[in-house]
């Protein structure tokens, strides 16, 4: 049975009239029309889905709609705009990081929050944080580099 | 949902309409005469013997390149501008790159075989040339100066001995159209070539090109902005989702469509053995793909049992040979060796496996279709949906939107016919996408194989003899694109007979041994119709396979004759200095030691280096591999890699390099951790639980690369040639860290630890 479910998204409020067992996911590309969180595996595998929810990064990919009612998300376009960019963006950007960058919301949103609790991280801390989010094209010697530049950018 | 929600959200309009953004949309109208013909007499048609199919000067005097390849994320189109403002004499800012939309490129093949450049590169490069030569005419009657005299500065024609005394490019023909003829070859894809009366300019001569350029669609990727084919939205369309037998080669016996009860919207579309379920919303549909029941035929047990693929391609009964090298009189030298040198080699299965499943948006109705395809190649895949639609080509448009990865003939193609066949069975526009299942499980496959390497030594441990073998599935038992429906599931399922073409090969190397034989065998198809373990081209087909062994086979070689792995190779390169000179380079820069013998580390944790080179049309690539393997786990990471690269004149260095690092990572990723796993029944890896890939903790500490710059020569390609030095160069360097060899890929930690025992 459909049921309306309110939360704001990115800064903006909005409702969706669904299966409660929906995923997130299905709310933010497809009822909603976003171009972002990205469906890559519906199985919390590869991390393309990942969006903040009040803050902490998710898989929208498994998490039902109804979990988001009433909380804030924000997706890869909320995380930061050209001009008041997030300092994983810019790196990303300095970096020339992606090739397909399908993957995207996976290692921003996991890595914004990570940097977030881990402002000084070692390369082995890196290493660990991103474990289980994926890139196909091999972009992992950029994505390095970028993680880094944000942290020292954020110091 | 409610659609008022949906459009107070977005603000704008986007999701009524095609919302996907056509690349260079102004430039794209202009292309299509829209607003223009009937002033100017509009564009001539888009073939390729027009210099208007190529280049468009719009009237501020930007410049629009129309590119029948493409770029899949490494920065091709940032190439081609460069070539294109190089020639024409304007900033690489004023151009921009059209590409993918069979409404305004010509078939120059999509992304294929590493040469956007190498070939396509050229092609744009001589139709520049042309235009700056017909702009300077122009000129030149206008200012009333011969053309010789002229020179052009940013799009500026300016008499050099009179500043004032100046034309632009926009005032000369902005928003009109050459109408010049140029020579073609009248082969369509990657063959296409241009000859033009201009001469390209002397790269010596080059400030644009040999200059880093970063992409511009990288920061729309980063604050979420592009649209890729998953946001191609067409106003009315249906959600559809395919369904794949239980079993690989079962047909449907009969469909229950009241299993789909209580999914609004919900309804099977079935032709011939073809079943999916649409719907129209996205959720609605996933949720009827599980709910549908069917009944299958029963399971036909098409597929070896996986631990015998390697055993099932050497018994197989051969169905194609052939022997590109045979040199010499192999036999007779073997039978006079001192030594004989044998080693045998397996790789696996591969999947694309690309980050996200397959989507398409077609939408077949009144005699026309529309295709919005994630298709590498997207001119194929119009011809192909035009079939299934049963329409002729120029009632057909399909156009690339950027999808979820590409690196050959992956799950796109098959999701394009799909879609087409869907909205023309339904009459509504329809978007297919795949889930992780059918991305993975049901993609075209690179090939299996085994090979074989024979030498034979003398008693200075000089090479006699070299014979090398291999024996695997044709790599395209379904097209390298999707132009015919014999060549994806949909079109098979629906009746269209598919026909392998046999294609192998050998080693890319220049070796000189006297006696040298190379030839090949290819194995029939396990299951013709509808296969999960049909193959085509996965990233340079059949390069990792084929390098895999033969760079570790001169390693066995060396090493049997007591030979510094860097020394041997270059021992039998001395001929050639371009080959010579990557090896070098990468010893050199590596700091490479020379010995003969094995590391074979004590403790726990055993490091060793192995080289491995290896060329690819024209391009040429050594590296140095360190990697360090743990005794107690198995582990085998790949700490540094340093490289050197060779691929003729060098456009965009920064662009070069992070290609460079994609392709080693891959490699890495396909020889450390992947092999499609399946069952006798069906493909068994789908989903990244069971087809692992590399993760971040896998990657290497660094890659040190070195570029060799020849402006003097065409630019080769270089989207592929450094992925297949990289199995070669890590189980080389294994072998230098433990004394092993490690003969199959992929070397998981299970498969190094038991090799390690074993010892």
């Amino acid at each position: 049975m459909d049921q309306k479910i309110s939360f704001v998204v990115d800064g903006k409020t909005a409702t969706v009239t669904a299966d409660p067992a929906m995923p997130l996911l299905y709310a933010l590309h497809a009822e909603l029309g976003l171009n972002n969180p990205k469906f890559g595996c519906g199985k919390a595998q590869c991390g393309a889905c990942t969006v903040h929810l009040d803050g902490a990064p998710v898989r929208s990919c498994v998490m039902p709609v109804s979990a988001a009612a009433g909380k804030s998300v924000t997706t890869l376009a909320g995380l930061g705009t050209p001009d008041n960019p997030h300092p994983l963006q810019t790196a990303y950007i300095a970096e020339q990081v992606p090739q397909c960058g399908y993957c995207l919301s996976g290692w921003i949103m996991t890595a914004a929050a990570f940097l977030k609790s881990n402002p000084k991280p070692s390369d082995a801390d890196i290493r660990q944080a991103m474990a289980g989010i994926k890139c196909r094209c091999g972009t992992h010697m950029a994505i390095m580099r970028a993680i880094k530049r944000a942290a020292q950018a954020m110091a | 949902m409610n659609p008022t929600t949906r459009r107070d959200f977005l603000k704008a309009s986007g999701s009524l309409v095609v919302s996907v953004s056509i690349p260079g949309s102004v430039a794209t109208a202009f292309s299509q005469g829209i607003g223009s013909s009937a002033t100017l007499g509009g564009k001539p048609p888009l073939v390729p013997d027009q210099l208007d199919s190529w280049i468009a000067i719009l009237p501020d005097g930007s410049v629009t390149a129309y590119f029948g390849k493409m770029d899949m994320g490494q920065g091709v189109d940032v190439a081609i501008a460069q070539i294109v403002a190089e020639e024409l004499d304007v900033a690489f800012e004023k151009v921009s790159v059209v590409m993918g939309d069979t409404a305004t490129s010509c078939n120059q093949g999509g992304a294929s075989g590493s040469t956007g450049i190498q070939l396509g590169g050229v092609t744009l490069r001589n139709a520049a040339a042309e235009a700056r030569r017909i702009l300077l005419e122009l000129a030149s009657k206008k200012l009333e100066v011969p053309a010789a005299q002229l020179v052009v500065e940013d799009g500026v024609v300016k008499d050099p001995r009179y500043g004032m005394v100046s034309v632009s490019y926009g005032e000369l023909i902005g928003g009109r159209h050459f109408h010049h003829k140029v020579e073609w070859n009248k082969r369509y894809g990657n063959a296409l070539a241009l000859k033009v009366q201009a001469k390209p300019k002397d790269p010596l001569q080059h400030k644009v090109v040999g200059k880093s350029f970063p992409q511009k669609i990288v920061a729309e990727k980063v604050y979420g902005r592009a649209e890729y084919i998953t946001e191609a939205r067409v106003e009315g369309m249906l959600h559809g989702r395919v369904i794949r037998p239980p079993n690989a080669g079962c047909t449907p016996v009969s469909v229950d469509e009241s299993s789909l009860r209580g999914i609004p919207g919900a309804r099977v579309v079935r032709e011939k053995n073809y079943v999916a379920v649409v719907a129209e919303r996205e959720w609605d549909a996933v949720r009827a793909a599980e709910a549908l029941k069917v009944t299958w035929t029963p399971q036909c047990a098409p597929y070896p049992p996986m631990e015998k693929l390697h055993q099932h391609i050497r018994e197989a009964r051969p169905n194609g040979k052939g022997m590109p090298v045979n040199r010499g009189n192999v036999d007779a030298a073997l039978k006079g060796a001192a030594r004989v040198v044998q080693a045998e080699y397996e790789w696996p299965l591969q999947s694309h496996a690309s980050m996200g499943p397959a989507c398409a948006v077609a939408d077949v109705r009144g005699g026309e279709a529309r295709l919005w395809t994630g298709s590498q190649k997207p001119h194929f895949a119009r011809d192909g949906a035009a079939k299934i639609a049963g329409l002729p080509l120029d009632k057909v448009r399909a156009t690339w939107v950027m999808g979820p990865g590409s690196y050959g003939r992956n799950d796109a193609g098959d999701a394009a016919h799909d879609a087409t066949l869907l909205s023309k069975l339904t009459g509504r526009p329809v978007r297919v996408q795949y889930m992780r299942h059918e991305g993975t499980g049901w993609d075209p496959k690179g090939p299996a194989a085994v090979f074989r390497g024979k030498a034979g030594l003398d008693a200075a441990g000089n090479v006699v003899a070299y014979e090398f073998y291999g024996k695997g599935f044709t790599r395209q038992e379904v097209a390298t694109n999707e132009s015919d429906p014999k060549d994806t599931i949909a079109g098979q399922l629906t009746g269209w007979k598919p026909k392998a073409n046999i294609i192998f090969q050998h080693p890319a190397e220049v070796y000189g041994f006297e006696n040298k034989r190379c030839w090949w065998e290819t194995i029939p198809t396990l299951l013709e119709l509808g296969s999960p373990l049909r193959v085509s081209h996965l990233r340079d087909p059949l390069g990792p396979e084929l390098h895999f062994a033969s760079e570790s086979f001169i390693d066995e070689v060396a090493a049997a004759a007591g030979a510094d792995p860097v020394a041997f190779r270059l021992r039998y390169l001395a001929h050639d200095a371009r080959h010579s000179a990557v090896v070098k380079a990468a010893a050199e820069k590596a700091r490479w030691e020379a010995r003969s013998n094995p590391n074979r580390g004590k403790g726990d944790i055993m490091t060793g280096r192995g080289v491995s080179y290896t060329e690819r049309n024209g391009t040429v690539v050594a590296m140095i591999a360190e990697v360090e393997v743990d005794r107690r786990s198995g582990r085998v990471w790949a700490k540094k890699f340093t490289v050197a690269h060779d691929c003729g004149q060098i456009i965009n260095p920064d662009g070069l390099k992070l290609t460079i690092e994609g392709n080693i990572v891959q490699a890495l990723s396909r020889t450390l951790f992947e092999e499609v796993r399946f069952t006798e029944n069906n493909v068994a890896s789908i989903d990244w639980a069971t087809y692992p890939i590399l993760e971040l903790a896998d990657a290497p500490e660094s890659i040190d690369i070195v570029l060799i710059n020849r402006p003097e020569m065409a630019p080769q390609g270089a989207g592929e040639p450094s992925h297949r030095t990289v199995p070669g160069a890590i189980a080389n360097a294994i072998f230098d860290a433990t004394g092993v060899r490690v003969r199959k890929v992929p070397i998981t930690p299970e498969r190094m630890k038991a090799a390690l025992t074993r010892t």
